[in-house]
């Protein structure tokens, strides 16, 4: 396959970037989207041209690393994938890809299609959490958790983290992601003694963070690789309504 | 030096209580004058990083991923293991520890291991509480499954996610900790060098990289939980950025380094397509359960599967082990599957593969059972190869996935430069030379919740707090040879990159020293290595300056590291001159071509003592005795 690339190019968070063009001639329809960028990458290298810098790691869809806009979709134009299990045979021979990186202002370009995402990290940090010290837990099955509530639970806990639903959204809003985060732990009953202050705290720093706020587009969950819903930003919207009403800190 | 693995006194279900009892502590009060430095944040690293935390030490963590919650531990499926009996099918703490002593096929220590089964019930049980989402019955409580050939139903799960749920969970601990200051993270960090003054690790040398800047960080103690080192063959399961360049550098500087020839190559990965290829994936071996493996008869037949009729099919591990079949161990199955191909057998385009087939299962229990059972892998091989297994069989190929050595650590988990500790994957203890399924998860949780936090006690209640200096030579000395690596790697200024090296150095441990080794191929690794290495440090390109976020830089020193490992991992298989748990050692095999290992001559660790460069390691052996679990040799026919 022939496959004509339009990548983001920034040196640093402070310079300016702009789209850089790059044919690739012998594309395999087996290779996975990153292997093609591997590949250009090797004939940057070897040419002495530094090549295009990009996050990855597990490279099975699972670590949240990859994160790239593939012609205007976070994570490309397949559903529930995420960039790095993309495979070339979803495009055609002779096909324009434009890549560039997570637009949003709490994501910071740090190099080409790198941004730092470590705003994510601190709405956890805020309350993202069940206060149980090492050693004090009770036995496993002293707390009962119903099969539906265990299976809601993980449905919100799937969420790997990536961010493609602030890059997808219009707002730039982490809605989706940190309504994951409360839902999984506001449904199960170990996390009942702090519902209230972790929602509170966490929306609290959702709103410090440059996000922007939800206005229900629904592109988020569009965009989700794990297909996480937008039910759990309902959910979230609830329990917040519920905290601010309440005396309990 | 002698090898003193301070395994306490006592009866085996004694000896952690009374060693808890026994070691020293550090007063409360005093908790918070302690500064400890715990590099990589997987189960191991987070879990322990957020219980030093909770008990009051100052704790500066690192990781060279973006945001802890990305350690390759998330990427695990199956499950974790815990004897809590809870399916009251016979289960039990004792049980557990003979079958991880069995199953590492005599090669770990016993007293670790049984300790390990100890806690496996205390893991469950914080994790629960954390508000892990494990797979639970209609009833309420946790629903457990077989796993691994294992005769009880022992393992706990979480869909097929159990290590990502695991991960959140430590990092939720972790990320709690961060909020109340006690733990400082340091994400985008790399550790180059371990700091060693008077044999005594006081710190870390580390490279920002965002920014390019080499700084060192100074602690009473530091724990490196950096994982695995199965990239030394480039194709691996795990993540792309795992590296042994921590192990590597702590070995450098004193730190022995265990069984570094341990590996497990897990028999269903799905195959490489071409030589573009990055890294393989796993596919969860419960597969085997109910897919039958086969290649043709006839070498090189390039009929589409569905074509070649029963009576041309071979299914080799029904006939060679009509007992087990196709639910031979993971060791068995890889090494069979390699034959078959190295025959010339094999299928698909590279002829690197062997069929995974459905079709007889579909015939009997209908598609929709094998839709519940498998559905989510079923569809995770379309999307990866294109091919749908419901119509034709799948193709797999083994592929590196853990590996048992690491650093050599005493029963504190400390290695033998003082102060120095390794936890999780990064260390060599508890599973000999073959890990059982969902155990690495029970073992990377257990050495950061509940072991290191009351053994590291134990050594720094013998140290005074802050004593290490800024000043020590051995800081300036260890940051001048940080930046003397960079520049150099920066300045060869050649034609190739550091992948283009990494895959050699992969394609040649794979041959000789991955399933099958031979004397001969070990030697000619042995030779050809620093060859490789040569070349590497004249014609490396690595584009761009250090300054700034430079992803070339990264991989190549890892691969510098990988290139040094390498040669130290053959020289540890030229050594065992036996076949044991994941590895097969030609020489060493019984009339009817089955593993023989000899336990007369290599019931041992082998913990090898860098010398200095283009220096022979030193062997030093820690013998290992069973008192429990008397040695026996495994047959599957």
């Amino acid at each position: 396959m022939k496959i004509t690339l339009h990548i983001w190019r920034q040196k640093d968070s402070k310079s300016k970037g702009f789209l850089e063009k790059h044919l690739l001639d012998n594309v395999s329809p087996h290779m996975s989207f990153l292997e093609m960028l591997d590949v250009l990458n090797e004939s940057l290298v070897s040419g002495g041209k530094e090549p295009v810098a990009f996050e990855h790691d597990c490279r099975e869809g699972i670590c949240g690393s990859c994160s790239m806009m593939i012609n205007g979709c976070a994570h490309g134009p397949q559903a529930k994938t995420t960039a790095c299990q993309l495979h070339m045979r979803s495009f055609k021979d002779g096909d324009s890809i434009y890549i560039e990186p997570w637009r949003a202002k709490a994501f910071p370009i740090i190099k080409d299609l790198v941004v730092d995402r470590n705003s994510l990290d601190r709405i956890v940090e805020a309350g993202g959490y069940i206060s149980v010290s090492i050693g004090a837990a009770p036995d496993a099955n002293s707390i009962p958790v119903s099969k539906n509530i265990a299976d809601t639970a993980m449905d919100a806990a799937a969420c790997i983290g990536c961010g493609a639903c602030v890059a997808a959204c219009p707002n730039g809003s982490a809605m989706l992601f940190t309504a994951a985060k409360v839902a999984h732990l506001n449904v199960l009953p170990q996390g009942q003694p702090e519902r209230k202050t972790r929602v509170k705290a966490m929306v609290k720093q959702m709103d410090e963070e440059l996000f922007g706020g939800c206005t229900n587009h629904g592109e988020c969950q569009e965009a989700c690789p794990k297909g996480i819903s937008i039910d759990f930003i309902g959910l979230l919207n609830r329990d917040y309504l519920k905290a601010s009403f309440s005396r309990d800190e | 030096m002698t090898l003193n693995s301070n395994i306490p006194d006592g009866p085996i279900e004694k000896k952690w209580d009374n060693h808890k009892f026994n070691t020293k502590l550090v007063n409360p009060a005093n908790k918070r004058k302690y500064n400890i430095i715990v590099v990589g944040t997987g189960l191991a690293g987070a879990s322990a990083s957020a219980t030093f935390g909770e008990l009051g030490y100052n704790v500066k963590a690192f990781c060279f991923q973006d945001s802890p919650r990305r350690a390759h531990s998330i990427a695990a499926q199956g499950g974790i293991n815990a004897a809590k009996n809870y399916q009251n099918d016979g289960d039990s703490v004792y049980r557990l520890f003979y079958d991880t002593v069995k199953g590492g096929d005599f090669r770990s220590r016993e007293a670790n291991v049984y300790r390990l089964a100890q806690i496996s019930l205390n893991i469950i049980d914080q994790c629960a509480a954390q508000g892990v989402p494990f797979a639970r019955e209609y009833g309420g409580t946790l629903a457990n499954r077989s796993f691994g050939g294992a005769q009880v139903s022992r393992t706990f799960y979480a869909r097929g996610q159990t290590g990502q749920q695991l991960l959140l969970g430590a990092y939720q601990a972790l990320s709690r900790q961060i909020h109340k200051k006690k733990v400082t993270m340091f994400p985008r960090t790399e550790m180059l060098d371990v700091i060693v003054s008077n044999g005594r690790a006081i710190g870390i040398v580390v490279r920002d990289l965002v920014t390019g800047e080499i700084s060192s960080h100074l602690a009473d103690a530091v724990v490196l939980a950096t994982g695995g080192y199965s990239n030394a063959y480039f194709l691996s399961t795990n993540a792309m950025g795992c590296n042994v360049t921590a192990g590597w550098r702590a070995h450098k500087k004193g730190a022995y380094f265990a069984n570094p020839c341990y590996t497990q190559i897990h028999p269903t990965c799905i195959p490489v397509s071409g030589e573009y290829q990055s890294k393989l994936t796993l596919m969860s071996e419960s597969l085997r359960n109910d897919g039958r493996i086969w290649v043709p008869k006839e070498k090189g037949d390039k009929r589409p599967a569905n074509e070649i009729p029963d009576e041309e099919r071979d299914y080799y591990l029904e006939t060679r082990y009509p007992s087990f079949g196709n639910l031979v161990p993971r060791d068995v199955a890889s090494r069979n599957a390699k034959e078959r191909c190295d025959a010339g057998y094999g299928v698909g385009e590279t002829g690197l593969g062997v069929y995974l087939d459905f079709r007889d299962s579909i015939k009997r229990l209908g598609e929709q059972a094998i839709r519940e059972r498998y559905g989510n892998l079923f569809e995770m091989y379309e999307r990866i190869t294109g091919e749908n297994p419901y119509k034709v069989p799948m193709r797999i190929f083994p592929a590196p996935h853990y590996t048992m050595g690491g650093l050599w650590v005493d029963y504190n988990l400390m290695t033998n430069v003082d102060g120095l500790f390794a936890i999780g994957e990064a260390n060599f203890s508890d599973h000999g030379a073959n890990r059982l399924g969902a155990s690495a998860l029970m073992q990377g949780l257990a050495d950061g919740y509940f072991v290191i936090p009351y053994t590291i006690g134990g050594y720094l209640a013998k140290v005074n707090p802050g004593e290490v200096d800024e000043n020590d030579s051995a800081v300036k000395e260890a940051v001048n040879q940080v930046e003397e690596t960079t520049e150099k790697l920066i300045s060869i200024k050649g034609k190739q990159s550091a992948d283009y090296f990494h895959k050699k150095l992969g394609r040649i441990i794979w041959n000789e020293c991955g399933m099958s080794r031979t004397k001969e191929g070990l030697e000619k690794a042995i030779n050809e290595i620093p060859k490789l290495k040569g070349e590497f440090w004249e014609n490396l390109s690595i584009p761009g300056n250090s300054k700034t976020l430079n992803q070339e830089l990264e991989k190549a020193g890892r691969v510098a590291d990988f290139l040094e490992f390498g040669e130290l991992m053959c020289i540890d298989a030229l050594t065992r001159e036996e076949s044991c748990g994941g590895h097969f050692r030609e020489e060493s095999q019984t009339e009817t071509g089955e593993a023989k290992r000899i336990d007369e001559r290599f019931s041992y660790v082998s913990a090898w003592e860098y010398k200095g460069e283009n220096e022979k390691p030193e062997l030093h052996k820690e013998e290992l005795e069973f008192e429990h679990v008397k040695p026996s040799q495994r047959s599957y026919k």
